[in-house]
């Protein structure tokens, strides 16, 4: 025990007083687990809204909005794209774990491009479903809408910022085998944002 | 063979060290006396609020403000202030200055975002308060049930209430981090030998109510984000005339301000819980009983909410009642801890254990009172009276500010290197137990006569007017209680009694390091054998110093 504490190599005062030395999960990456857990419950207040709108109105969707709902136009294909780019986020992730930093920064610029397109056609949606006259303010079925898929596109676009600084902090050298805290933290958060988008998905469009 | 002494005791942090160092610091100790600092300000504040209320009741008729929406803005306030502003952060503040230092821990897990915890704070309450200078704050209660709280006539118009929603999810989201926080402290940053059942209790209580900030507070930003679209953008979710559902708020509300109720109480509940051994010169009667009770209270938390809601006629009524009575029983388990830790204890009645008693004593009415309204024909009768004001003022003020005040006058030793003044600390005491019972107790008997809370007005043949009178009299009784703490603080602070590292002989780790500690808190440890490591230390059980490798030079940070 002596030689250890004589032996310890010291990086500043936090490595050494009184540090745990049992390994386990680190402490970013506990932060983030605990940050999505904080997240899901945000989403359960949403998603409880919305079911509480919908058990209360008759024929829902209203019907001068049932034409909004297409499962197969084109929210499918951006259902798709954001769960490819999950298994991408995840390529990445083990390529970094196996100090593979070329394929790293490959496969976390793919992502990065993916959700950024999924960005791109919810937009698109947006637009489309604006022409038709569904609004924030065109009654619950609108309001809960925009405000479920609208919250989701907000954390897409908060992990495409996440992923970027990856990337950037990737191609800049900083991370290895030994320390990517940093990739698997925004990895798990973009696991996260895609479990979400496959529950609104779902939701919104296939639950009867 | 022994390690290298450790040759360099670094100096005791100093904290009369510029503006600039108390506005960047990421120290947890700095951030913590930030958070009480800032709450106690902010007491002050609604305090005053709370003056301006009982003033306008003190008689029948309107004397003393000019119209009653500028009343609802005044409870509406003192509600929001109280609550947000300073029982939920000052507690946060006793957390972030003690839980490192208990653990044995150099800061928290994360310093910075510790910071930018504590710094939304002041915004969020400047945003609040803003609204008395922009057009009126927000009048529509501290629960802000909708269809009062929609952008109409008849409901809140002007920026108040936007403003208010801001501040809160500003507030929340510096709960959540502050949450986040300390669970990574707590579960990844504990000094060797210090297993979970060797925790002193004050952090399990941070460490349940963490749990109930992170599962409850994104509930209620979820909640304020839909409240802020109906407002602004249109939206339908609360307003019935848009198509939207009262009672959808009302739950979406009550399922974070329900544990919000133990988020207020629990960590109050952990401060007494260090003092009353200490000063019974006693262990904690049944440590695992208490720990498993206040797993217990988190966990049935969130089954309770609806009782709020029981004159709705939209909740199961026979479940949340049943819930509410169940969640009395942990409760009463912790009173027993309380007392037979008392019984037959070798007392010293220093100022800490006088506020203990009062938070034991004005605590136990709060519950007795609460478990009448969780009968449902009962709360029919009470609902929305004075019954209801007299509960949760014997809650949060008899518990919870009863309880943060014995943690000022037993940390204020650490925190600063003065003890506080016995004489000044008992009369504060003295004045303040006398004016809160003054102030709440009537509201008993106002509650039971049918005195609706949140009026500005009532008839002078109602039978209400003495028991008014007195809760007013009561209230500045309370106010002028503040007057020798203040006193206390600032004349302890240049000439107080210096308090050597251990003035109160003390169980936990926080008495192993100097008063004020050093920064990183701790250059060795004693040996931790127990919950009471530094009782070990003091009676030769345990060796000093045996666990910590030497800090070396690096305990002397540059920065």
């Amino acid at each position: 025990m002596t030689d250890r504490a004589l032996t310890a190599t010291a990086h500043g005062p936090l490595d050494e007083l009184a540090h745990d030395e049992r390994g386990g999960i680190s402490n970013p990456i506990l932060g983030m687990l605990l940050f999505i857990t904080s997240e899901v419950m945000f989403f359960a207040g949403l998603f409880a809204a919305y079911f509480a709108s919908r058990a209360a109105i008759a024929p829902w969707p209203p019907t001068e909005f049932e034409h909004t709902l297409e499962p197969l136009g084109i929210v499918f294909p951006a259902t798709v794209l954001l769960v490819i780019s999950s298994v991408t986020c995840q390529i990445g992730v083990n390529a970094i774990r196996r100090d593979d930093r070329s394929g790293f920064i490959r496969a976390i610029g793919i992502t990065l491009v993916l959700g950024i397109v999924f960005l791109v056609i919810q937009i698109y949606d947006y637009g489309l479903l604006y022409s038709h006259g569904l609004t924030l303010a065109s009654g619950p079925y609108g309001t809960t809408y925009y405000t479920l898929t609208g919250f989701h596109g907000a954390h897409v676009f908060g992990g495409v910022i996440m992923l970027a600084v990856v990337l950037y902090r990737g191609m800049a050298g900083q991370f290895s085998a030994r320390h990517h805290d940093a990739v698997e933290g925004t990895s798990i958060y973009w696991h996260f944002v895609d479990v979400v988008w496959i529950g609104l998905y779902l939701t919104l469009y296939w639950l009867r | 063979m022994a390690t290298t002494a450790p040759a360099l005791r670094p100096a005791a942090t100093s904290y009369r060290s510029g503006l600039y160092e108390w506005l960047t610091t990421t120290d947890h100790k700095k951030i913590g006396i930030l958070y009480v600092v800032n709450s106690l300000i902010f007491f002050f504040v609604g305090g005053l609020l709370a003056l301006g209320v009982r003033v306008e009741l003190a008689q029948p008729g309107l004397q003393f403000l000019s119209d009653e929406n500028l009343y609802n803005e005044l409870f509406t306030m003192h509600g929001t202030v109280m609550i947000f502003l300073f029982i939920i952060p000052i507690l946060v503040g006793f957390g972030n200055y003690v839980v490192p230092l208990q653990i044995g821990a150099p800061d928290m897990a994360f310093p910075r975002i510790n910071a930018l915890s504590f710094w939304m704070l002041p915004l969020a309450g400047i945003l609040l308060l803003s609204g008395f200078v922009t057009g009126g704050a927000a009048a529509a209660g501290w629960t802000s049930y909708s269809p009062l709280a929609q952008d109409r006539p008849l409901g809140s118009p002007g920026p108040g209430q936007d403003l208010w929603v801001t501040g809160l999810v500003l507030i929340g989201t510096s709960s959540i981090l502050g949450s986040i926080n300390f669970l990574v402290t707590i579960f990844k940053m504990r000094a060797p030998g210090l297993t979970l059942f060797r925790m002193p209790i004050l952090v399990w209580t941070v460490l349940v109510t963490s749990v109930l900030v992170l599962m409850a507070t994104p509930v209620l930003t979820s909640a304020l984000v839909m409240l802020f679209i109906d407002r602004n953008y249109g939206g339908s979710f609360f307003d019935p005339a848009n198509g939207g559902d009262a009672v959808l708020w009302q739950n979406v509300f009550w399922f974070y301000s329900h544990p919000a109720v133990y988020i207020m109480v629990l960590p109050a509940m952990g401060m007494i819980s260090e003092i009353l051994p200490v000063f019974a010169r006693k262990p904690l009667f049944g440590y695992k009983a208490f720990v498993f009770a206040t797993a217990g209270i988190g966990a049935l938390g969130f089954s309770v909410w609806a009782h709020h809601m029981f004159t709705t006629g939209s909740v199961y009524l026979p479940f949340f009642s049943l819930m509410t009575f169940l969640i009395a029983v942990p409760t009463g388990v912790k009173m027993f801890n309380w007392i037979f830790t008392l019984w037959r204890g070798k007392l010293t009645f220093s100022t800490p254990l006088l506020f203990a008693l009062g938070f034991l004593s004005m605590f136990l009415i709060g519950g007795i009172n609460g478990a009448f309204s969780a009968a449902v024909p009962v709360d029919f009768a009470l609902h929305d009276t004075y019954w209801v004001v007299a509960h949760l003022h014997y809650v949060l003020f008899g518990g919870s500010v009863f309880g943060v005040f014995a943690g000022i006058y037993y940390w204020f030793p650490k925190m600063t290197g003065r003890m506080l003044g016995e004489g000044l600390g008992k009369i504060q005491f003295v004045i303040m137990f006398i004016g809160f019972n003054l102030t709440f107790f009537p509201m008993h008997a106002l509650g039971i006569a049918g005195m609706p809370r949140r009026i500005a007005d009532y008839a002078g043949n109602a039978g209400w007017n003495d028991l008014n009178l007195a809760a007013t009299i009561g209230g500045f009784l309370i106010a002028a209680s503040i007057l020798p703490f203040v006193w206390n603080v600032f004349v302890s602070l240049r000439s107080g009694k210096p308090a050597g590292d251990d003035p109160w002989e003390g169980n936990t780790l926080e008495w192993a390091t100097s008063s004020p500690p050093p920064p990183y808190n701790f250059d060795h440890l004693p040996e931790i054998r127990s919950e009471r490591p530094v009782f070990d230390l003091r009676h030769g059980r345990t060796k000093p110093a045996a666990t910590l490798p030497d800090p070396g030079p690096v305990s002397q940070p540059t920065h």
